[in-house]
Protein backbone atom coordinates (compact mmCIF):
# COMPACT_ATOMS: atom_id res chain seq x y z
CA UNK A 1 0.00 0.00 0.00
CA UNK A 2 1.35 3.41 -0.92
CA UNK A 3 1.80 5.58 2.14
CA UNK A 4 0.86 9.16 1.36
CA UNK A 5 -1.45 11.91 2.51
CA UNK A 6 -2.24 12.80 -1.10
CA UNK A 7 -5.95 13.26 -1.58
CA UNK A 8 -6.86 11.64 1.74
CA UNK A 9 -8.25 14.72 3.51
CA UNK A 10 -9.99 17.97 2.69
CA UNK A 11 -10.45 21.34 4.35
CA UNK A 12 -14.13 21.68 5.23
CA UNK A 13 -13.99 25.10 6.85
CA UNK A 14 -11.75 28.00 7.75
CA UNK A 15 -12.21 30.71 10.35
CA UNK A 16 -10.45 33.73 11.78
CA UNK A 17 -11.11 36.35 14.38
CA UNK A 18 -10.66 39.95 13.48
CA UNK A 19 -6.93 40.69 13.46
CA UNK A 20 -5.63 43.32 15.86
CA UNK A 21 -2.44 45.17 16.49
CA UNK A 22 -0.75 43.59 19.49
CA UNK A 23 -2.41 44.55 22.74
CA UNK A 24 -5.59 45.74 21.05
CA UNK A 25 -7.66 42.54 21.05
CA UNK A 26 -10.77 43.08 23.19
CA UNK A 27 -10.81 39.39 24.14
CA UNK A 28 -8.60 36.99 26.06
CA UNK A 29 -6.34 34.76 23.99
CA UNK A 30 -8.34 31.63 24.87
CA UNK A 31 -11.57 33.29 23.81
CA UNK A 32 -9.92 34.26 20.53
CA UNK A 33 -9.11 30.56 20.00
CA UNK A 34 -12.73 29.62 20.66
CA UNK A 35 -14.04 32.31 18.33
CA UNK A 36 -11.81 31.10 15.50
CA UNK A 37 -12.96 27.50 16.01
CA UNK A 38 -16.61 28.61 16.03
CA UNK A 39 -16.05 30.62 12.85
CA UNK A 40 -14.43 27.65 11.10
CA UNK A 41 -17.30 25.37 12.16
CA UNK A 42 -19.85 27.86 10.90
CA UNK A 43 -17.96 28.06 7.61
CA UNK A 44 -18.10 24.25 7.38
CA UNK A 45 -21.72 24.14 8.43
CA UNK A 46 -21.07 21.77 11.32
CA UNK A 47 -21.71 21.81 15.04
CA UNK A 48 -18.57 22.54 17.05
CA UNK A 49 -19.53 19.51 19.14
CA UNK A 50 -18.65 17.32 16.16
CA UNK A 51 -14.99 18.36 16.31
CA UNK A 52 -12.96 15.45 17.67
CA UNK A 53 -9.39 16.66 17.51
CA UNK A 54 -7.03 19.62 17.79
CA UNK A 55 -3.61 20.18 16.28
CA UNK A 56 -1.46 23.23 16.86
CA UNK A 57 2.16 24.36 16.96
CA UNK A 58 4.67 26.61 18.67
CA UNK A 59 3.49 25.67 22.17
CA UNK A 60 0.08 27.23 21.74
CA UNK A 61 -1.33 28.03 25.16
CA UNK A 62 -4.94 27.06 24.37
CA UNK A 63 -5.10 23.56 25.86
CA UNK A 64 -7.11 21.06 23.79
CA UNK A 65 -8.92 19.56 26.79
CA UNK A 66 -10.06 22.99 27.90
CA UNK A 67 -11.14 23.78 24.34
CA UNK A 68 -13.09 20.51 24.19
CA UNK A 69 -14.77 21.27 27.51
CA UNK A 70 -15.61 24.84 26.51
CA UNK A 71 -17.07 23.68 23.19
CA UNK A 72 -18.98 20.73 24.66
CA UNK A 73 -17.20 18.28 22.38
CA UNK A 74 -18.62 14.77 22.74
CA UNK A 75 -15.57 12.65 21.99
CA UNK A 76 -12.05 14.12 21.86
CA UNK A 77 -9.87 11.66 19.93
CA UNK A 78 -6.77 13.57 18.93
CA UNK A 79 -4.68 16.26 20.63
CA UNK A 80 -1.39 17.12 19.00
CA UNK A 81 1.36 19.70 19.29
CA UNK A 82 3.98 20.12 16.59
CA UNK A 83 7.32 20.79 18.28
CA UNK A 84 9.26 23.89 17.33
CA UNK A 85 8.98 27.39 18.62
CA UNK A 86 7.98 29.39 15.60
CA UNK A 87 5.88 29.61 12.49
CA UNK A 88 7.60 26.55 11.08
CA UNK A 89 4.86 24.39 12.50
CA UNK A 90 1.82 25.70 10.62
CA UNK A 91 1.73 23.23 7.78
CA UNK A 92 3.27 20.63 10.11
CA UNK A 93 0.24 20.87 12.40
CA UNK A 94 -1.94 20.44 9.33
CA UNK A 95 0.12 17.41 8.29
CA UNK A 96 -0.37 15.88 11.74
CA UNK A 97 -4.11 16.51 11.65
CA UNK A 98 -4.27 15.03 8.16
CA UNK A 99 -2.35 11.95 9.29
CA UNK A 100 -4.83 11.43 12.12
CA UNK A 101 -7.83 11.76 9.82
CA UNK A 102 -6.28 9.68 7.04
CA UNK A 103 -5.58 6.79 9.43
CA UNK A 104 -8.95 6.84 11.15
CA UNK A 105 -7.71 8.17 14.47
CA UNK A 106 -10.14 11.10 14.17
CA UNK A 107 -12.83 12.36 11.83
CA UNK A 108 -12.89 16.14 12.23
CA UNK A 109 -9.72 17.83 13.45
CA UNK A 110 -9.26 21.56 14.00
CA UNK A 111 -5.85 23.02 13.19
CA UNK A 112 -5.54 26.31 15.01
CA UNK A 113 -3.26 28.99 16.38
CA UNK A 114 -4.26 31.67 18.88
CA UNK A 115 -1.86 34.40 19.75
CA UNK A 116 -2.21 37.50 21.86
CA UNK A 117 1.25 39.03 22.03
CA UNK A 118 -0.26 41.97 23.87
CA UNK A 119 -1.28 39.66 26.70
CA UNK A 120 1.69 37.32 26.84
CA UNK A 121 4.72 39.24 25.66
CA UNK A 122 6.15 40.26 22.33
CA UNK A 123 8.33 38.04 20.19
CA UNK A 124 10.43 40.99 19.09
CA UNK A 125 11.93 41.87 22.46
CA UNK A 126 15.04 40.56 24.21
CA UNK A 127 15.03 38.96 27.66
CA UNK A 128 15.32 41.36 30.61
CA UNK A 129 17.03 39.54 33.46
CA UNK A 130 20.37 39.49 35.26
CA UNK A 131 21.87 36.26 33.92
CA UNK A 132 21.36 33.90 31.01
CA UNK A 133 22.55 30.33 30.47
CA UNK A 134 22.41 27.71 27.75
CA UNK A 135 22.41 28.62 24.06
CA UNK A 136 21.35 32.19 24.84
CA UNK A 137 24.49 32.78 26.91
CA UNK A 138 26.47 32.55 23.68
CA UNK A 139 24.44 35.16 21.79
CA UNK A 140 22.37 37.47 24.05
CA UNK A 141 25.32 39.18 25.82
CA UNK A 142 26.52 40.23 22.35
CA UNK A 143 23.19 41.86 21.54
CA UNK A 144 22.00 38.99 19.33
CA UNK A 145 18.63 38.14 20.84
CA UNK A 146 15.56 38.87 18.70
CA UNK A 147 14.16 36.80 15.83
CA UNK A 148 15.13 39.52 13.36
CA UNK A 149 18.68 39.57 14.67
CA UNK A 150 18.94 35.78 14.61
CA UNK A 151 17.70 35.51 11.05
CA UNK A 152 19.51 38.51 9.55
CA UNK A 153 22.80 36.66 10.03
CA UNK A 154 21.65 33.86 7.71
CA UNK A 155 20.17 36.18 5.13
CA UNK A 156 23.32 38.31 5.03
CA UNK A 157 25.34 35.20 4.26
CA UNK A 158 22.89 34.06 1.56
CA UNK A 159 22.90 37.49 -0.10
CA UNK A 160 26.71 37.48 0.02
CA UNK A 161 26.99 34.01 -1.53
CA UNK A 162 24.56 34.76 -4.36
CA UNK A 163 24.94 38.49 -4.97
CA UNK A 164 21.35 39.21 -3.96
CA UNK A 165 20.47 42.90 -3.80
CA UNK A 166 18.20 44.77 -1.43
CA UNK A 167 15.67 45.20 -4.24
CA UNK A 168 14.76 41.51 -4.01
CA UNK A 169 13.72 41.91 -0.37
CA UNK A 170 11.93 45.14 -1.20
CA UNK A 171 9.88 43.45 -3.93
CA UNK A 172 8.58 40.87 -1.46
CA UNK A 173 7.51 43.59 0.94
CA UNK A 174 5.90 45.67 -1.83
CA UNK A 175 3.88 42.66 -3.03
CA UNK A 176 2.53 41.94 0.45
CA UNK A 177 1.52 45.56 1.06
CA UNK A 178 0.03 45.75 -2.44
CA UNK A 179 -2.22 42.76 -1.71
CA UNK A 180 -3.20 44.08 1.71
CA UNK A 181 -4.74 47.17 0.10
CA UNK A 182 -7.48 44.92 -1.35
CA UNK A 183 -8.00 42.94 1.87
CA UNK A 184 -10.18 44.69 4.46
CA UNK A 185 -9.13 42.10 7.09
CA UNK A 186 -5.51 43.22 6.76
CA UNK A 187 -4.03 45.26 9.58
CA UNK A 188 -2.20 47.30 6.91
CA UNK A 189 -5.34 47.85 4.79
CA UNK A 190 -5.31 51.48 3.74
CA UNK A 191 -1.59 51.86 4.37
CA UNK A 192 0.13 51.36 1.01
CA UNK A 193 3.88 51.04 0.61
CA UNK A 194 6.03 52.58 -2.10
CA UNK A 195 9.63 51.97 -3.09
CA UNK A 196 10.55 55.35 -1.65
CA UNK A 197 8.81 54.68 1.64
CA UNK A 198 10.59 51.33 1.90
CA UNK A 199 13.99 52.82 1.06
CA UNK A 200 13.50 55.66 3.55
CA UNK A 201 12.37 53.40 6.38
CA UNK A 202 14.76 52.81 9.23
CA UNK A 203 16.99 49.78 9.53
CA UNK A 204 15.94 47.27 12.15
CA UNK A 205 18.99 45.15 11.56
CA UNK A 206 20.78 45.11 8.23
CA UNK A 207 19.65 43.77 5.76
CA UNK A 208 16.13 44.28 7.16
CA UNK A 209 14.36 47.60 6.95
CA UNK A 210 11.24 48.14 9.05
CA UNK A 211 9.08 46.92 6.16
CA UNK A 212 11.01 43.66 5.87
CA UNK A 213 9.70 42.64 9.28
CA UNK A 214 6.40 41.03 10.17
CA UNK A 215 3.74 42.55 12.35
CA UNK A 216 3.06 41.63 15.97
CA UNK A 217 -0.62 40.84 16.35
CA UNK A 218 -3.43 39.43 18.42
CA UNK A 219 -5.99 37.05 16.97
CA UNK A 220 -6.70 33.43 16.11
CA UNK A 221 -7.12 31.27 13.03
CA UNK A 222 -8.52 27.77 12.54
CA UNK A 223 -9.19 25.25 9.79
CA UNK A 224 -11.13 21.99 9.81
CA UNK A 225 -9.69 18.76 8.40
CA UNK A 226 -12.09 15.99 7.35
CA UNK A 227 -11.84 12.78 5.28
CA UNK A 228 -11.67 13.47 1.54
CA UNK A 229 -14.58 11.20 0.77
CA UNK A 230 -16.86 13.57 2.70
CA UNK A 231 -15.52 16.76 1.12
CA UNK A 232 -18.63 17.21 -1.00
CA UNK A 233 -20.89 17.25 2.10
CA UNK A 234 -19.82 20.78 3.07
CA UNK A 235 -21.04 24.10 1.66
CA UNK A 236 -17.84 25.26 -0.07
CA UNK A 237 -15.95 24.10 -3.12
CA UNK A 238 -13.75 21.29 -1.76
CA UNK A 239 -10.10 21.93 -1.03
CA UNK A 240 -8.00 18.76 -0.95
CA UNK A 241 -4.61 18.29 0.63
CA UNK A 242 -2.14 16.99 -1.94
CA UNK A 243 0.90 16.96 0.30
CA UNK A 244 2.24 18.18 3.62
CA UNK A 245 5.70 17.65 5.07
CA UNK A 246 7.90 18.92 7.86
CA UNK A 247 11.49 18.49 8.90
CA UNK A 248 14.98 19.92 8.73
CA UNK A 249 18.32 19.01 7.20
CA UNK A 250 21.55 17.64 8.68
CA UNK A 251 22.40 19.41 11.94
CA UNK A 252 20.09 22.32 11.12
CA UNK A 253 19.53 22.68 14.85
CA UNK A 254 23.21 22.83 15.83
CA UNK A 255 23.26 25.65 18.35
CA UNK A 256 24.98 29.03 18.22
CA UNK A 257 24.53 29.33 14.43
CA UNK A 258 26.49 26.14 13.66
CA UNK A 259 24.30 24.45 11.03
CA UNK A 260 26.83 23.31 8.40
CA UNK A 261 24.48 24.39 5.60
CA UNK A 262 23.75 27.72 7.25
CA UNK A 263 22.35 30.23 4.76
CA UNK A 264 19.06 28.47 4.18
CA UNK A 265 15.38 28.48 5.06
CA UNK A 266 15.82 24.74 5.85
CA UNK A 267 13.59 23.42 3.06
CA UNK A 268 16.24 21.68 0.95
CA UNK A 269 15.21 18.24 2.18
CA UNK A 270 11.52 19.05 2.72
CA UNK A 271 10.68 20.53 -0.67
CA UNK A 272 11.51 17.41 -2.73
CA UNK A 273 9.43 15.29 -0.35
CA UNK A 274 6.56 17.73 -0.66
CA UNK A 275 6.56 17.67 -4.45
CA UNK A 276 6.91 13.86 -4.49
CA UNK A 277 3.90 13.45 -2.24
CA UNK A 278 1.78 16.00 -4.09
CA UNK A 279 2.90 14.65 -7.48
CA UNK A 280 3.41 18.18 -8.80
CA UNK A 281 6.42 20.41 -9.44
CA UNK A 282 7.09 24.08 -8.82
CA UNK A 283 5.92 24.90 -12.36
CA UNK A 284 2.45 23.60 -11.46
CA UNK A 285 1.96 25.96 -8.51
CA UNK A 286 -0.59 28.65 -9.35
CA UNK A 287 -0.26 30.73 -6.19
CA UNK A 288 2.09 30.75 -3.20
CA UNK A 289 1.74 31.78 0.42
CA UNK A 290 5.24 31.91 1.89
CA UNK A 291 5.88 32.59 5.56
CA UNK A 292 7.63 35.87 6.13
CA UNK A 293 8.62 36.80 9.60
CA UNK A 294 11.24 38.61 7.50
CA UNK A 295 11.47 38.98 3.74
CA UNK A 296 14.85 37.26 3.72
CA UNK A 297 13.17 34.01 4.67
CA UNK A 298 10.84 34.20 1.67
CA UNK A 299 13.86 34.82 -0.52
CA UNK A 300 15.51 31.56 0.49
CA UNK A 301 12.24 29.58 0.71
CA UNK A 302 11.35 30.51 -2.87
CA UNK A 303 14.74 29.31 -4.04
CA UNK A 304 14.58 26.10 -2.04
CA UNK A 305 11.14 25.24 -3.38
CA UNK A 306 12.52 25.51 -6.90
CA UNK A 307 10.83 28.68 -8.13
CA UNK A 308 14.10 30.32 -9.10
CA UNK A 309 17.81 29.62 -8.98
CA UNK A 310 19.79 31.22 -6.16
CA UNK A 311 21.71 33.37 -8.61
CA UNK A 312 18.51 34.59 -10.32
CA UNK A 313 16.90 36.22 -7.29
CA UNK A 314 17.50 39.79 -8.47
CA UNK A 315 15.71 39.14 -11.76
CA UNK A 316 12.90 36.93 -10.46
CA UNK A 317 12.04 38.80 -7.26
CA UNK A 318 10.46 41.90 -8.74
CA UNK A 319 7.02 43.16 -7.77
CA UNK A 320 5.37 42.39 -11.14
CA UNK A 321 6.23 38.70 -10.76
CA UNK A 322 4.79 38.49 -7.26
CA UNK A 323 1.41 40.20 -7.48
CA UNK A 324 -2.01 38.77 -8.28
CA UNK A 325 -3.64 38.15 -10.62
CA UNK A 326 -1.09 38.09 -13.42
CA UNK A 327 2.31 37.71 -11.79
CA UNK A 328 4.56 34.77 -12.60
CA UNK A 329 4.22 33.61 -8.99
CA UNK A 330 1.56 35.55 -7.05
CA UNK A 331 2.86 35.46 -3.49
CA UNK A 332 1.27 36.28 -0.14
CA UNK A 333 -2.00 37.36 -1.70
CA UNK A 334 -3.67 38.29 1.59
CA UNK A 335 -0.82 40.57 2.58
CA UNK A 336 0.63 37.76 4.65
CA UNK A 337 2.51 38.18 7.90
CA UNK A 338 3.93 41.52 6.78
CA UNK A 339 0.68 43.30 6.05
CA UNK A 340 -2.40 41.16 6.83
CA UNK A 341 -1.64 39.71 10.23
CA UNK A 342 1.06 37.74 11.98
CA UNK A 343 -0.88 34.70 13.18
CA UNK A 344 2.29 32.64 13.23
CA UNK A 345 1.62 31.91 9.58
CA UNK A 346 -1.63 29.96 9.88
CA UNK A 347 -3.39 32.81 8.10
CA UNK A 348 -1.32 31.82 5.06
CA UNK A 349 -2.89 28.35 5.03
CA UNK A 350 -6.33 29.91 5.18
CA UNK A 351 -5.52 32.24 2.29
CA UNK A 352 -4.31 29.24 0.27
CA UNK A 353 -7.73 27.61 0.79
CA UNK A 354 -9.46 30.83 -0.29
CA UNK A 355 -7.47 30.76 -3.52
CA UNK A 356 -8.73 27.22 -4.25
CA UNK A 357 -12.30 28.29 -3.48
CA UNK A 358 -12.01 31.45 -5.59
CA UNK A 359 -12.68 33.69 -2.59
CA UNK A 360 -9.43 35.63 -2.15
CA UNK A 361 -9.45 39.41 -2.12
CA UNK A 362 -6.57 39.08 -4.62
CA UNK A 363 -7.86 36.11 -6.53
CA UNK A 364 -5.65 34.41 -9.09
CA UNK A 365 -7.58 32.99 -12.02
CA UNK A 366 -8.21 29.26 -12.33
CA UNK A 367 -6.25 28.14 -9.32
CA UNK A 368 -5.80 24.38 -9.15
CA UNK A 369 -2.60 24.16 -7.09
CA UNK A 370 -2.16 26.41 -4.06
CA UNK A 371 0.94 26.12 -1.90
CA UNK A 372 1.97 27.21 1.58
CA UNK A 373 5.48 27.45 3.01
CA UNK A 374 5.50 27.62 6.80
CA UNK A 375 8.44 29.07 8.61
CA UNK A 376 12.01 29.64 7.62
CA UNK A 377 13.50 30.16 11.03
CA UNK A 378 12.83 27.80 13.90
CA UNK A 379 13.13 24.15 12.84
CA UNK A 380 11.43 21.87 12.03
CA UNK A 381 9.86 23.80 9.17
CA UNK A 382 6.95 22.61 7.04
CA UNK A 383 5.08 23.20 3.81
CA UNK A 384 1.93 21.93 2.12
CA UNK A 385 0.06 21.91 -1.19
CA UNK A 386 -3.70 22.11 -1.68
CA UNK A 387 -5.53 21.18 -4.86
CA UNK A 388 -8.95 21.27 -6.42
CA UNK A 389 -10.93 18.12 -7.18
CA UNK A 390 -9.49 18.22 -10.70
CA UNK A 391 -6.00 17.59 -9.33
CA UNK A 392 -6.85 14.35 -7.55
CA UNK B 1 39.50 45.57 29.20
CA UNK B 2 38.14 45.40 32.73
CA UNK B 3 36.01 47.25 35.21
CA UNK B 4 32.74 46.71 33.38
CA UNK B 5 33.50 48.75 30.29
CA UNK B 6 32.58 46.75 27.26
CA UNK B 7 31.67 47.11 23.63
CA UNK B 8 27.98 47.20 24.52
CA UNK B 9 26.39 49.17 27.31
CA UNK B 10 26.07 47.21 30.53
CA UNK B 11 22.73 45.78 31.61
CA UNK B 12 22.29 42.91 29.18
CA UNK B 13 21.86 39.45 30.71
CA UNK B 14 25.22 38.13 31.87
CA UNK B 15 26.35 34.71 30.67
CA UNK B 16 26.61 31.95 33.25
CA UNK B 17 27.41 28.26 32.66
CA UNK B 18 24.42 26.01 31.96
CA UNK B 19 22.95 24.45 35.11
CA UNK B 20 23.83 20.99 33.78
CA UNK B 21 27.46 22.06 33.29
CA UNK B 22 27.54 21.41 29.55
CA UNK B 23 29.38 24.59 28.55
CA UNK B 24 31.13 25.34 31.89
CA UNK B 25 34.66 24.60 30.56
CA UNK B 26 34.10 27.13 27.77
CA UNK B 27 33.27 29.93 30.21
CA UNK B 28 36.11 28.94 32.54
CA UNK B 29 38.44 29.21 29.54
CA UNK B 30 37.12 32.61 28.52
CA UNK B 31 37.66 33.92 32.06
CA UNK B 32 41.33 32.88 31.70
CA UNK B 33 41.63 34.45 28.26
CA UNK B 34 41.52 31.13 26.45
CA UNK B 35 39.18 30.06 23.67
CA UNK B 36 38.22 26.42 24.13
CA UNK B 37 35.91 24.46 21.86
CA UNK B 38 34.63 20.95 22.17
CA UNK B 39 36.49 18.07 20.56
CA UNK B 40 35.85 14.35 20.41
CA UNK B 41 38.76 12.28 21.69
CA UNK B 42 37.53 9.20 19.86
CA UNK B 43 37.35 10.55 16.30
CA UNK B 44 39.05 13.94 16.62
CA UNK B 45 36.06 15.95 15.34
CA UNK B 46 35.42 19.46 16.65
CA UNK B 47 31.86 20.54 17.36
CA UNK B 48 30.02 23.65 18.50
CA UNK B 49 27.70 24.38 20.29
CA UNK B 50 28.66 21.91 22.93
CA UNK B 51 26.75 18.64 23.19
CA UNK B 52 26.94 15.55 25.41
CA UNK B 53 28.05 13.22 22.63
CA UNK B 54 29.94 13.56 19.36
CA UNK B 55 27.58 14.05 16.42
CA UNK B 56 29.99 12.13 14.20
CA UNK B 57 30.89 8.96 16.11
CA UNK B 58 28.55 9.23 19.13
CA UNK B 59 31.33 8.87 21.69
CA UNK B 60 30.82 10.71 24.95
CA UNK B 61 34.57 11.12 25.42
CA UNK B 62 34.59 14.84 24.73
CA UNK B 63 37.01 17.50 25.91
CA UNK B 64 37.28 21.27 25.61
CA UNK B 65 40.51 22.04 23.78
CA UNK B 66 42.11 25.43 23.31
CA UNK B 67 42.12 26.80 19.76
CA UNK B 68 44.14 29.73 18.40
CA UNK B 69 42.12 32.92 18.94
CA UNK B 70 41.92 33.64 15.24
CA UNK B 71 38.96 33.12 12.92
CA UNK B 72 37.20 34.37 9.80
CA UNK B 73 34.03 36.42 9.51
CA UNK B 74 31.42 33.96 8.19
CA UNK B 75 28.55 36.45 8.43
CA UNK B 76 27.73 39.67 10.24
CA UNK B 77 24.98 42.15 10.92
CA UNK B 78 24.71 45.77 11.93
CA UNK B 79 21.94 46.14 14.50
CA UNK B 80 20.09 49.46 14.64
CA UNK B 81 16.85 48.85 16.51
CA UNK B 82 17.37 48.13 20.21
CA UNK B 83 15.28 45.26 21.57
CA UNK B 84 16.56 45.53 25.14
CA UNK B 85 16.33 48.54 27.49
CA UNK B 86 20.09 48.43 28.12
CA UNK B 87 20.72 49.17 24.45
CA UNK B 88 18.27 52.06 24.19
CA UNK B 89 21.02 54.65 23.72
CA UNK B 90 23.62 52.31 22.26
CA UNK B 91 23.27 53.25 18.62
CA UNK B 92 24.26 50.76 15.94
CA UNK B 93 26.53 47.86 16.78
CA UNK B 94 28.02 44.96 14.85
CA UNK B 95 27.56 41.28 15.59
CA UNK B 96 29.84 38.83 13.80
CA UNK B 97 29.61 35.10 13.27
CA UNK B 98 33.20 33.90 13.37
CA UNK B 99 34.22 30.60 11.78
CA UNK B 100 37.25 28.45 12.54
CA UNK B 101 38.11 26.81 9.21
CA UNK B 102 40.82 24.63 10.77
CA UNK B 103 38.45 23.32 13.41
CA UNK B 104 35.67 21.71 11.35
CA UNK B 105 34.08 25.08 10.62
CA UNK B 106 32.93 25.60 14.21
CA UNK B 107 31.44 29.08 14.64
CA UNK B 108 30.90 31.43 17.56
CA UNK B 109 29.14 34.76 17.94
CA UNK B 110 30.74 38.00 19.14
CA UNK B 111 30.92 41.72 18.46
CA UNK B 112 33.30 43.36 16.00
CA UNK B 113 35.23 45.99 17.93
CA UNK B 114 35.83 49.42 16.50
CA UNK B 115 33.67 51.86 14.58
CA UNK B 116 30.11 50.50 14.41
CA UNK B 117 29.80 52.13 10.98
CA UNK B 118 32.90 50.40 9.58
CA UNK B 119 32.72 48.36 6.40
CA UNK B 120 32.74 44.67 7.19
CA UNK B 121 33.84 41.99 4.74
CA UNK B 122 32.78 38.36 4.99
CA UNK B 123 35.93 36.23 4.90
CA UNK B 124 38.15 38.73 6.71
CA UNK B 125 40.46 37.37 9.40
CA UNK B 126 39.68 38.46 12.95
CA UNK B 127 41.50 38.11 16.26
CA UNK B 128 39.87 37.50 19.61
CA UNK B 129 39.89 40.16 22.31
CA UNK B 130 38.81 38.95 25.75
CA UNK B 131 36.51 41.41 27.45
CA UNK B 132 36.46 40.90 31.21
CA UNK B 133 33.76 42.31 33.46
CA UNK B 134 35.20 41.68 36.92
CA UNK B 135 33.07 44.28 38.70
CA UNK B 136 29.75 42.89 37.56
CA UNK B 137 27.68 40.54 39.69
CA UNK B 138 28.22 37.85 38.68
CA UNK B 139 31.57 38.59 37.03
CA UNK B 140 31.78 37.39 33.45
CA UNK B 141 33.96 37.52 30.38
CA UNK B 142 33.12 37.74 26.67
CA UNK B 143 35.04 36.95 23.50
CA UNK B 144 35.10 39.91 21.12
CA UNK B 145 36.77 40.25 17.72
CA UNK B 146 38.96 42.70 15.90
CA UNK B 147 39.91 42.78 12.24
CA UNK B 148 43.48 41.53 11.88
Amino acid sequence: MERSLRGTVAIAGVGETAYYKRGQAPDAEFKLALMAVLAACEDAGISPKQVDGFASFSNDRSDPSRLAAALGIHDLRFANMQWGGGGGGGSGALANAAAAVATGMAECVVVFRALAQGQFGRFGQGPVRNVISGDGAHTVPYGLMSPAQSFAMKVKRFMHEHGVEQSALRALSLASYHHAQNNPRAVMYGRPLTEEKYDDSRWIVEPFHLFDCCLENDGAAAMIVVPAERAQDYPHKPTYLLGAVSGSHYRAGASVHNAPDYATSTFKTCAPRLYDMAEVGPGDVDVLQCYENFTGGVLMSIVEHGFCEPDECNEFLVKENLVAPDGELPTNTSGGNLAECYMHGLGLNIEAVRQIRGESSNQVEDVDISMVVSGPMVTPVSSCIFGTEATL
Amino acid sequence: MSGGTGYLHSGLPKPVPAADGLDAPFWEGVAEGKLKLQRCRACGRWQWGPEWICHNCHSDDLVFEEVPPVGRIYSFERVWHPVHPALKDQGPYIVVLVEFPEHDQARIVGNLLGDPHQDVAIGDEVHAVFEHHQDEDPAFSLVQWQVA
